[in-house]
């Protein structure tokens, strides 16, 4: 694989056992060309998306810079199969993912993808042990839910409900649902967003953590500056286009941020 | 369990009163359809049984008096299995302690064996003991009516003269499951009884020694009835036979078969009412969770869930629902059928014994039925969770449209609040959803009505039969044709105010292809007791030298209009044919009938001034030295007093009444209250937040309340009328449904019918109302306030 030469390398992880089987190590995992995506309101047409071309490598911890409406929750979205761009290509390692049918963005991020949002997005009958049990179900080779609970500092609260938890730890059940399925790739969009600092940093840490045990990519949204830190790559979005790609010689521990 | 499993119980859980009134819904459906389908299948099984082991004959006769040489020539007929030859005496019959009149029909059973066909069973006592002159067996209505056990005695007037008879046995025939007195209009079981003797006994009180004057014939399987009819006809016509006819004329088989289709018509529009109404609420209510929960469907598909497994849980979801209704339904339905089934044993009908019967069959289908419904409701709303794509589902629903009403635009804006324009604008927002809350709630109310309808049309018909068309107090019979000075003598009679006599004659009349077995009556033109109503209920004056006959036998079955010539088949004598015009259509709810003037039907059937019985006027107080007096002569055969019947026909329909009365209250209830809570509950799920809000800004619990219920209200009060119209156009399928020559029902809805159907919603209404304010006294204005939907 030529293309896995113009990944950037620098950024790979340490533990370099643990990297996910699919994962070439320091290769590319995602790689995007010429990536558009105009959304069309009635008469108006919203261009979100204005021709990216980018790579991702395995075990990389990249943050996702811009101001609001600068497109990155549609990148993440289309690098995690959950949109399609409106013209350009998408690769998950030798799979291409745009033009592939819903059935195999199905079966995609059922297997690959763990998602964080924003909102933590549980389900609020289950608690939280339930809300990880219901992704572990559906996986191939998952860790058991308490596990993936313990790795983000919930192992004492398996069985709350989320409306019995703070917005931090609602969040960090998220990341719990989202890594439990041991996923090659971890895309996170503003999952610090709802919260304040201090509670930021003990989610970014669980992230950090993540990333570090299993080397899975992480991508992170956000729009804060501060939490760039901590990332291997960071790149920032405007309008649509990616205007700057910088690799920080020396990251940050997520607990040394604040903002 | 798998934790989507345990979502959809918490959901389930969560939303638990709404499950409830969907479930109770779908369980009113269920219950009415299990209710009729099973009662069906129990009185048809029942019936089944009983007409093959008691061996129910295939054709009926009856005639003059033939020798018994005859039954040879019947038995040589091709086709016919087995005969059975029978005297047949009309008779009056006296029990001590019961001063009123009663009828009774008198059979003969073969000496020393048991009938071959139409046999009997036992419910006490034995059969009469060969060639033993005064044992008989009596009828079990009879004999519970009157509480006679074997031992006890009777007298019968046998051609005038009185036998006194101990009771043996008691007894039902398959002949006489429906037991009516020729002539009435409803079951007496009191003044009407059926006996059965000995062969020789009866022969010789009625002057039938080696003859008989009734025949009943089985068919070889596949003989086609027609024509073994059309033989026998043939043979016995010089014997003054009246006309064979098929088990399927034959009359207590007819009203078993006419009772029969009913349940099936019930088991057919009422369930689909129901499940109507639950697929709507189904819509509403998963429709609603569906977008309540588009975030939770969004992440579950972003984690790899497919659209299948997405819409197969909010299927299973409402499965459950359905299963929880189907289950209560099946239940009801069971207890209700048991119940029906017994007032059917105890009023109307006379099996020997019912089998209730719930066929697994049965509840099969309306598990199926049910779940047909339920899923088409909720369709659009699964389809929707399927379609949803992740991304979408991660957006904030944009806030709903909303607009100025018509009452704004048209410039009433000034006299409404705010509250008042938020209902206004929240109802023409969901145009559609209103209409089907109405429609739903207007079910409800219509429901109610045909619950009730019954008394009511019952009430008209009786009034209209009794009180304006024959309003004689008795109808006396003579045993035959008698000249007019019978009249008079009774005329003398001390009690008897009016007289008015009567000449009818058993006729097959036809028309082209078309024909009906039935009697011509023979009236007078200007009579006061017994008269004919037009369209108008009206009494019109039966014109000379043609018959004047009722709608349904016109239109319906004979296709004749006035101006066609009728052809008149008389069974009587030597059986003339004659060719008589129609003159006229008269309004009768009960039976059909053809009338002539009584000089008339004399002309046609080239008599002179004969009579076959009359029609009294009593002076009131009198009614038991009439009775008494005539039982005395021999000529007079029959007498049936009309008040006495009109009041036993409510004793026997009372119990119907009230168990219909039951049903429909329990079911339209459930109804109201499902759909009226429902559109509640929801519009609490829907504006909620917005409630809270007002509550923070400083509306009170009052203010926030009038804002939801005075919605609910508003619909509820729309749905009254329109409730009136679904109840009246179900009573009109009914009438049309319902529409036989035994009886047609009157689309007569009384005031307090409507009363009660208004009643019934507005009752639901405020108990769901009440449910709802005290829910939004407790809504957490925190809790909605920081939550972001
Ligand atoms: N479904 C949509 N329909 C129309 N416009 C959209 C839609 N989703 C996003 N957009 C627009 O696309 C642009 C990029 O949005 P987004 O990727 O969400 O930005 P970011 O996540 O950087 O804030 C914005 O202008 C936004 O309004
Ligand atoms: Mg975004």
């Amino acid at each position: 694989m030529d293309e896995a030469s113009s990944c950037v390398s620098g950024a790979v992880s340490a533990d370099v056992d643990r990297v996910h089987e699919h994962a070439v190590v320091g290769g590319c995992v995602f790689r995007a060309r010429g990536l558009t995506k105009i959304y069309t309101m009635g008469e108006v047409e919203v261009p979100a998306l204005r021709g990216i071309d980018l790579e991702l490598a395995a075990g990389e911890l990249v943050v996702l810079l811009g101001p609001s409406g600068s497109g990155k929750s549609t990148l993440l979205n289309i690098l995690g199969g959950l949109d399609t761009p409106t013209s350009g290509e998408v690769w998950y390692l030798d799979h291409q993912l745009t033009g592939a049918t819903e059935q195999d963005l199905t079966r995609f991020r059922r297997e690959h993808v763990g998602f964080v949002f924003q909102f933590y997005n549980l389900i609020p009958s289950l608690t939280a042990r339930e809300n990880v049990a219901a992704v572990t179900e559906i996986a191939e080779s998952p860790m058991r839910p308490e596990e993936a609970l313990r790795m983000v500092g919930l192992g004492e609260r398996l069985d709350h409900f989320p409306a019995q938890m703070s917005g931090g730890e609602q969040q960090r059940v998220a990341i719990a649902r989202a890594i439990a399925k041991n996923p090659a790739v971890l895309l996170c969009d503003e999952p610090t967003g709802a919260l304040d600092s201090q509670t930021g940093v003990v989610v970014l840490e669980a992230l950090e953590k993540v990333n570090q045990t299993l080397g899975t990519l992480t991508v992170l949204i956000t729009h804060n500056a501060g939490i760039a830190d901590m990332a291997n790559r960071v790149i920032r979005l405007s309008d649509g286009h990616i205007v700057d790609i910088r690799t920080n010689a020396t990251k940050k521990a997520a607990r040394e941020l604040s903002w | 369990m798998r934790a989507l499993d345990l979502k959809l119980f918490r959901d389930l859980w969560a939303m638990r009163g709404q499950v409830l009134a969907i479930a109770a819904v779908i369980m009113g459906g269920v219950a009415t359809l299990v209710m009729s389908l099973s009662t069906y299948d129990s009185l048809v099984i029942t019936r089944d049984r009983f007409y093959r082991d008691y061996r129910f004959a295939d054709a009926f006769v009856n005639l003059k008096r033939a020798p018994e040489s005859v039954a040879a020539r019947l038995a040589a007929i091709p086709g016919v299995e087995r005969v059975e030859t029978r005297v047949r005496a009309g008779v009056k019959l006296e029990v001590e302690g019961f001063s009123d009149p009663i009828t009774g029909l008198l059979f003969s059973l073969p000496e020393g064996a048991e009938p071959l066909l139409n046999t009997l069973h036992f419910k006490r006592g034995r059969w009469v003991q060969p060639d033993n002159a005064d044992e008989v067996v009596v009828s079990d209505t009879f004999a519970d009516a009157h509480r006679l056990n074997p031992g006890d005695k009777l007298s019968a007037i046998i051609n005038g003269k009185r036998k006194a008879l101990t009771i043996v046995g008691v007894a039902v025939s398959p002949e006489y499951v429906y037991q009516i007195a020729p002539g009435s209009m409803f079951p007496d079981f009191k003044r009407y009884g059926v006996l059965w003797m000995g062969r020789n006994a009866l022969g010789a009180a009625y002057g039938m020694q080696g003859a008989f004057n009734n025949a009943t014939v089985s068919l070889t399987p596949g003989t086609p009835v027609q024509d073994v009819i059309d033989r026998m006809d043939a043979l016995l016509g010089t014997y003054g036979g009246t006309g064979a006819y098929a088990r399927k004329d034959q009359f207590s088989n007819r009203f078993i078969n006419e009772e029969l289709n009913q349940l099936q018509i019930t088991a057919t529009i009422f369930p689909a009412i129901f499940l109507g109404v639950a697929a709507f609420l189904l819509n509403v209510v998963v429709g609603r969770l569906v977008a309540l929960q588009r975030e939770q469907i969004a992440i579950l598909k972003a984690f790899g869930y497919s659209g299948l497994e997405i819409g197969g849980h909010y299927v299973k979801l409402v499965m459950l629902v359905v299963l929880l209704g189907v289950a209560g339904g099946v239940a009801l339905g069971a207890w209700f059928g048991q119940g029906l089934s017994n007032v059917y044993m105890e009023t109307t009908f006379r099996f020997p014994y019912l089998d209730y019967r719930l066929e697994a069959g049965v509840m099969l289908i309306a598990l199926a039925v049910s779940a047909v419904a339920a899923l088409s409701g909720t369709l659009f709303a699964v389809n929707r969770a399927i379609r949803l794509t992740p991304a979408e589902g991660m957006r904030a629903e944009t806030p709903a449209l909303y607009r100025a009403t018509v009452f704004e635009r048209i410039g009433l804006q000034r006299w409404l609040t705010q509250p008042t324009r938020m209902i206004l604008r929240n109802i023409e927002r969901r145009p559609v959803k209103s209409l089907l809350t109405v429609f739903g709630i207007a079910c409800a109310c219509g429901l109610m009505m045909v619950g009730n309808y019954q008394k009511g049309a019952i009430d008209f018909m009786v009034d209209v039969q009794f009180r304006q068309a024959s309003r004689e107090d008795l109808a006396v019979t003579f045993i035959e044709p008698t000249g007019s000075r019978a009249l008079h003598e009774l005329q003398a009679v001390p009690g008897i105010r009016h007289v008015e006599g009567f000449r009818d004659v058993p006729a097959i009349l036809r028309f082209q292809h078309y024909s009906y077995r039935s009697a011509i009556y023979g009236i007078q033109p200007a009579g006061e007791l017994h008269r004919s109503l037009n369209a108008a209920l009206q009494p019109i004056r039966i014109p000379p030298d043609g018959v004047v006959l009722t709608d349904h036998l016109a239109r319906e079955i004979l296709h004749v209009k006035p101006g066609d010539l009728l052809t008149v088949e008389i069974l009587e004598g030597s059986r003339p044919v004659r060719q008589v015009p129609v003159l006229g259509i008269t309004k009768q709810y009960l039976g059909v009938s053809a009338y002539m003037q009584q000089d008339s039907l004399n002309a046609l059937l080239r008599e002179g001034n004969v009579v076959s019985g009359a029609y009294l006027g009593l002076d009131p107080g009198m009614e038991s030295a009439v009775y008494a007096e005539l039982h005395e002569r021999p000529r007079v055969l029959g007498m049936i007093a009309n008040a006495a019947a009109i009041k036993s026909f409510y004793a026997t329909i009372g119990e119907f009444v009230l168990f219909y009365n039951m049903v429909a209250s329990l079911l339209a209830g459930s109804i109201g209250f499902g759909v009226v809570y429902n559109s509640a509950r929801l519009a609490l799920s829907e504006r909620g937040r917005e409630l809270a809000s007002l509550r923070v800004l400083g509306f009170t619990h009052g203010e926030i309340a009038y804002i939801l219920l005075g919605e609910l209200a508003l619909l509820t009060l729309i749905a009254i009328p329109l409730g009136f119209l679904v109840g009246v156009g179900l009573c009109g399928i009914l009438v049309l449904a319902f529409k036989n020559d035994l009886y047609r029902l009157p689309l007569i809805i009384e005031p307090s019918n409507y009363a009660l159907g208004a009643t019934v919603v507005v009752v639901s209404a405020l108990v769901s109302g009440l449910l709802v304010w005290y829910r939004l006294g407790r809504l957490d204005l925190v809790a909605v306030l920081k939550t972001r939907e």
